[in-house]
């Protein structure tokens, strides 16, 4: 199982490394044909997407998109999957799904911390967007927890953070990329 | 943190030593600790930067967020300890003598990784590990690093650290109520009660003393909370 950890000069790419190493997978920097592509993410969304575009990345997930190949979208990766976010004055995404990232409205901003996804359990949250999109499958405190178009799966809570559950949730994102 | 021990002391004095930082760490995570926090508390003091290596040694073991902190001084002093495999960065001294680092850190990082570190002594801010006064409140110290960007504020209670006499309440909830971020209060956890008591006025508690003496504590007490009903994973 090669798993290819999309660098972009920003965030707990680390982290992510970690969590998918343990589970046994092996890294590769050939994002658009390893088994699995992962879009992490913390920092600002401009920052973001100008490293992603400065390495080629965004050419080459819309291409492993394109080709139906599985994408995993963490925090910050699933908002740059969108069409755009309002963040930073507003910055146009990859557009690999319909809808936007929003500022968070209620609550304290940034949402820090561990927080029921409907059905699912518990899992970490540090963000300030979130999604708003018809592609959502699962919901933490009114605030969009997971989506999924075809062969993106975004997640706005950190499971490479969110202990023996969260190692589970990658375990799943590995196994449904073999399928 | 100090000298690659984890340490702990009474109102910031005398300093004990309570085991290994790899081995501590990952038996917190390992026994549900809902997030790590390690301050390497003689960075500043000793003019050096944090122990890049003991932090990328610690986040190997972690399934938990992280947050490091201790002698960080530039955005880069941040990056590293990103790329070492922290996940959120906490800023004291520095901040307190050059406030546009929270602006740096922030628009570096993201709010989301920036932890601001208050140690306060009846209500005003204390910098260097606790030797040097500011002359500023702890309230206002809150309200502008909020403005300047902060993900998170990280209240230490100077008065209550290491007592085990409960958390300060008053002054934790005079910082929450000044600001929107979320709160996390320290210094002075003894049992459950007082834990339940600090989730009435901030979003999260810090534990030292208790659990360094016996990290078996953790599960007990998240026991005990859920008891008091309040919700742990």
């Amino acid at each position: 199982m090669r798993v290819a950890i999309c660098e972009y000069g920003a965030g707990n790419v680390r982290s992510v490394e970690i969590a998918f190493r343990r589970l046994g997978a092996e890294l590769t920097d050939r994002v658009e044909d390893a088994d699995l592509a992962v879009l992490p993410g913390v920092g600002s969304a401009r920052a973001a997407l100008a490293g992603l575009v400065a390495r080629g990345h965004d050419t080459a997930l819309r291409r492993r998109f394109a080709a139906g190949r599985p994408i995993l979208g963490i925090c910050l990766g699933l908002q740059l999957a969108l069409e755009e976010t309002e963040e930073d004055g507003g910055v146009q995404g990859l557009g690999l799904l319909p809808g936007r990232s929003v500022r968070l409205r209620e609550g304290r901003v940034p949402r820090m911390g561990w927080a029921e996804v409907d059905g699912r359990g518990t899992f970490y949250f540090a963000h300030s967007y979130a999604a708003e999109t018809p592609c959502a499958t699962a919901w933490s405190e009114g605030v969009v927890a997971e989506v999924r178009s075809g062969s993106f799966f975004g997640c706005q809570f950190h499971p490479e953070k969110s202990g023996e559950l969260g190692a589970r949730y990658l375990e799943e994102a590995l196994s449904l990329s073999l399928a | 943190m100090a000298a690659g021990r984890v340490v702990k002391g009474i109102r910031f004095q005398g300093l004990r030593d309570v085991g290994d930082p790899v081995e501590l760490g990952a038996a917190y995570s390992d026994a549900g600790a809902d997030e790590l926090v390690f301050l390497d508390v003689k960075a500043t003091l000793e003019e050096r930067a944090t122990l890049v290596e003991l932090v990328s040694q610690i986040a190997e073991r972690l399934a938990i967020p992280f947050t490091v902190g201790g002698g960080v001084r530039s955005a880069r002093d941040g990056e590293e300890l990103l790329a070492a495999g922290a996940d959120k960065v906490a800023v004291n001294s520095a901040a307190l003598e050059r406030p546009e680092l929270v602006t740096e850190l922030a628009s570096q990082l993201g709010s989301q990784a920036v932890v601001v570190a208050i140690d306060a002594e009846r209500g005003r801010v204390r910098s260097r590990a606790g030797t040097t006064e500011t002359g500023r409140a702890a309230v206002e110290w809150a309200r502008e690093v909020e403005a300047r960007g902060a993900g998170e504020i990280l209240l230490t209670s100077i008065d209550a650290d290491g007592t085990r006499a409960g958390y300060d309440l008053e002054l934790t909830a005079a910082v929450s109520k000044a600001v929107d971020l979320p709160v996390i209060a320290s210094g002075g956890a003894g049992n459950a009660q007082h834990v339940a008591a600090a989730f009435g006025v901030a979003q999260a508690a810090l534990l030292a003393s208790i659990l360094h003496e016996d990290p078996d504590r953790l599960a007990s007490l998240r026991d005990e909370l859920r008891e008091l009903g309040v919700p742990v994973r």
